[in-house]
């Protein structure tokens, strides 16, 4: 009895502790976003929202928030269509070589992200390719195929295939198939794909450090405010970016919650 | 009526479904990375790259110091990385999946993962916050009294360690969580039928089970944190350079590409090398 | 709609393993035609085949007058309804039903209109709006029978479709898939394993066995005078006794077995004209012994047997009989509810030479 008390005395003690430690920096970062002062550190000299406004009145930032949103949704769709495309053809039909074309497709998932920017940087370079939010959006779908393809190929099972049979059969073509009956029947995994595509492309700075020139995404301008050291206007765009992302989590976490029950 | 069967016709359209995802990772992945590799066997000279095959590249990685240093110090960083994680995350999945009541157990685990959600770049700039000279920690304690003078945490490789020992244990708990409640409680019920002890049952029945699950997570750990360049660039500084620091170097104020790129296959083979290491504990294509 | 189906010389190779071996069958229109035998016996790939789902390695397969051996499913008139019934789970039943005439390019009210019908037919019309994950297996059953007829098929093709239900909804759905077929007037072709389903519902019986068709006919013909000893033992229980034809004429052979000699109808040997020498297996249905002679019917005496052990089964009592002239193996046999057996009597045995059928000895016994 006494060990027992004992042992889960230990356990909630380890649990708080480590809680603490991962809360820390997060728990730093948003309470010193309202700094009334020009350091993000202790001492606390009060409450003020004039971070935010500066957040909010600085174009660049701005901008690079539409940048990055604009690069996240559309190389998720493409990452997500591609994917799906590939794992709906080595599900369902017999492949010379199909183990081969699955290790070709997860393959970048291996490599690190640096090393994939500095590849396509060395062969944009060589064919005289400008930099832009096209070539970052062309190595984030680089990043997230592998991923969405993953995914979506493992949630093709095997008893969907009479299914498809019976669409085809009466009268469907491959496209409505697909569109009629695999894809709805798969739409939490693709779902699924597509968010976390979309937080990894959000969140990716490297590749978009090395492949843009003039307009950035907002890992990358954030980078770039860093060079000014501490500055309470750093944590006010971080603890933005982070309560939206919580918030649509927290959305995501009970939407499809609510539909996994349901099924 | 056509002459070709069903099989050869159904084949034809299935490679026409898999060639745009084929054809994006040869061309965007695959050629970029081969011609990666043939940049590394030219070289720079001034400032020009000058296409002549050889391997001085690699002949100075290894007799410069600064530069085998670096892949010492990322080694070194990601091995401890890789180690203190799994140490912290394994005691707290556990917790979680054991302790904690199964209702409470999903929100747990989004608590424990919910830093994930701040960006990559602004985690890091936030343990700045919490152990630079002026920071949170060195505040504190001198604010006790503990210490006179501020401790130089901050551009230090235990500033990095810690960093990165955060944002991994968030992903290791998740993926050691997952092993652990799959695990089917007939297991530790035949263990403690038999006469194990808890201690026992752990250390011989659910610890050799979640084993792959370890690796796994470890693998992926140990390939993020090697490659990665924010984490040690914010927190380390400029003090030990890893591998990523030192390619990153190369591309901007030297913009030596060929040597950039010899040290990027040279990142890569330590991956391989560590991918062949505990490969027979890994389960990648079908986790 | 209806229409014949004419499979020409099928072949069907997988690697090294032959599915099918050179497969002809002729089935009329609006035919009931069920694919019977074991697993792994080529039936479904035949049906595969049929549907479109594969491309025979040889041979022809012709529906109505055309050559459909290499179109696709959706180009043919055929619909399968498979075995785990694939019905689109994110679709309502009318949605369902109507999946086939909306591919076709009907407008909404048409389809609605169309599919409701042909819930009705199925008895699920007040279930339209319902999704499949909502109903019983019986139902699903019918709902997938109502999607494949709606989009007016010339064939059907049935996979196993009762497979999966219980044994008294299985018999309950063949009476009703019987019903319905003759109210459609579309041919069926329907595989299953189970020999009563098979002469439940089946207009003619296909025994296949290892990629061969082994006997084809109305089930009376297939249970009553198989032409083959797999068919004869697929089809039910069935005594083998070995034995040797001594003369043959036209009309009539006289076989020599260790029960005694019998003279046989030639008619009786449904394989081959029997011909003098040939070693040749009897087969007798265990209902077909009787204890006495009666007049009306040429009957053969077999001797005395011992009964060896009995089983009242309702109808009959279920006994093993070991004849005292051999050791050789007991023969079942079914005697009457009225017969009061009891192990170790002894009971005369008899059999009308017009139930006999007399088949090529196996190279190895049976």
């Amino acid at each position: 009895m006494l060990r027992r008390v004992f042992v889960s005395g230990v356990s909630w003690t380890y649990l708080a502790l480590v809680y603490a430690f991962i809360f820390l920096p997060v728990a730093v970062l948003v309470l010193f976003s309202f700094q009334d002062g020009r350091l993000p550190v202790p001492p606390f000299n009060g409450f003020s929202m004039q971070w935010y406004e500066a957040v909010f009145a600085d174009r660049k930032l701005m901008a690079a928030l539409s940048n990055s949103m604009l690069v996240a949704i559309s190389s998720s769709v493409v990452s997500c269509v591609l994917g799906f495309l590939a794992a709906y053809s080595l599900a369902r039909y017999k492949l010379p070589g199909s183990a081969l074309q699955r290790g070709l497709l997860i393959a970048p998932m291996t490599v690190s992200y640096l090393i994939i920017a500095l590849g396509l940087l060395a062969l944009l370079n060589a064919l005289h390719m400008p930099l832009s939010l096209l070539t970052v959006g062309i190595g984030h779908v680089v990043i997230n195929l592998p991923l969405c393809f993953a995914i979506i190929y493992a949630s093709m099972g095997d008893h969907q295939i009479n299914i498809e049979r019976a669409a085809r059969d009466l009268g469907a073509s491959d496209f409505k198939v697909m569109a009629l009956v695999t894809a709805p029947m798969l739409m939490p995994s693709i779902l699924a794909a597509f968010f976390l595509s979309v937080t990894f492309s959000w969140d990716e700075f490297i590749i978009a450090f090395l492949l843009s020139r003039f307009d950035v995404t907002l890992p990358v301008e954030i980078w770039s405010m860093l060079r000014s050291g501490l500055n309470p206007k750093t944590n006010a765009i971080g603890s933005l970016v982070f309560l939206a992302s919580v918030a649509l989590l927290l959305i995501l976490e009970f939407s499809l919650f609510g539909r996994t029950k349901k099924q | 009526m056509t002459a070709t069967t069903l099989e050869d016709a159904d084949r034809r359209k299935a490679w026409g479904f898999a060639a745009p995802a084929l054809l994006w990772t040869l061309a965007f992945f695959v050629v970029p990375f081969l011609f990666m590799a043939a940049m590394s066997l030219w070289k720079r000279e001034g400032r020009e790259i000058v296409r002549v095959w050889n391997l001085d590249n690699y002949a100075r990685f290894f007799s410069e110091n600064a530069l085998l240093q670096g892949l010492v110090n990322s080694l070194e960083i990601t091995v401890i990385v890789t180690v203190l994680s799994v140490l912290l995350a394994y005691p707290l999945a556990w917790i979680i999946a054991e302790r904690v009541p199964k209702r409470f157990q999903r929100m747990a685990l989004i608590l424990a993962i919910l830093p994930f959600w701040t960006s990559y770049v602004v985690r890091s700039y936030s343990w700045l916050l919490v152990l630079s000279k002026n920071g949170v920690i060195n505040q504190m304690l001198t604010g006790l009294g503990l210490i006179a003078e501020p401790l130089e945490i901050a551009s230090t490789r235990t500033a990095t360690v810690i960093g990165f020992v955060h944002f991994f244990v968030m992903l290791l708990t998740l993926t050691i969580y997952s092993n652990l409640i799959q695990l089917s409680p007939n297991y530790r019920r035949a263990a403690a039928d038999l006469g194990a002890n808890a201690f026992q049952t752990f250390w011989h029945v659910v610890l050799p089970l979640t084993l792959p699950g370890i690796m796994t997570g470890a693998f992926l750990t140990f390939v993020l944190c090697i490659g990665d360049y924010v984490t040690p660039q914010i927190l380390g500084g400029n003090n030990e350079l890893v591998l990523p620091q030192i390619i990153m170097l190369q591309l901007g104020r030297r913009a030596d590409f060929p040597m950039a790129a010899a040290l990027s296959i040279i990142l890569m083979l330590a991956v391989t090398v560590a991918y062949v290491l505990c490969a027979r504990w890994l389960k990648i294509e079908r986790a | 709609m209806t229409a014949p189906v004419s499979i020409e010389n099928v072949s069907k190779t997988f690697g090294h393993f032959t599915a099918l071996d050179k497969v002809s069958l002729d089935i009329r229109a609006g035919e009931f035609i069920v694919l019977l035998g074991p697993s792994g016996c080529g039936k479904t790939t035949l049906l595969s085949i049929l549907g479109g789902f594969l491309s025979p390695s040889s041979g022809r397969v012709v529906i109505g007058d055309r050559d459909m051996t290499f179109v696709t499913p959706a180009k043919r008139p055929t619909t399968t309804m498979f075995q785990d019934y694939a019905l689109f789970p994110h679709m309502r039943l009318v949605d369902n039903v109507g999946f086939g005439l909306r591919m076709r390019g009907l407008g909404k009210a048409e389809r609605d209109e169309k599919a409701l019908g042909f819930l009705d037919l199925v008895g699920l019309k007040a279930s339209a709006g319902k999704r499949p994950h909502e109903l019983s297996g019986g139902q699903r059953q019918r709902v997938a029978l109502a999607r494949a007829l709606a989009v007016d098929p010339e064939v059907l093709l049935l996979d196993e479709p009762l497979g999966a239900l219980d044994l008294k909804l299985r018999r309950q759905m063949q009476d009703e898939l019987k019903a319905i077929q003759k109210r459609v007037g579309t041919t069926f072709v329907h595989v299953t394993h189970d020999q009563e389903e098979a002469m439940a519902i089946a207009d003619r019986i296909v025994v296949m066995n290892q990629g061969r068709i082994e006997d084809f006919g109305p089930p009376s013909q297939i249970y009553m005078r198989p032409r083959s000893l797999f068919s004869a033992g697929f089809m039910g229980e069935v005594n083998f006794v070995p034995g040797r034809v001594k003369a043959a004429n036209a009309s009539s052979a006289e076989v020599e077995t260790s029960l005694g000699s019998l003279a046989l109808p030639a008619a009786n040997f449904t394989a081959a004209v029997p011909k003098a020498g040939d070693v040749i297996t009897l087969t007798i249905r265990p209902e077909h012994f009787r204890g006495e002679d009666k007049s009306d019917d040429p009957m053969f005496a077999l001797g005395d047997a011992r009964v060896a052990g009995s089983a009242f089964f309702g109808t009959h009592y279920r006994c093993h009989l070991q004849p005292c002239a051999t050791d050789g193996d007991a023969l079942v046999a079914h005697l009457p509810q009225s017969s009061d057996v009891r192990d170790g009597e002894i009971v005369p045995l008899a059999v009308r030479a017009a139930d006999v059928v007399a088949l090529p000895a196996a190279s190895g016994t049976l």
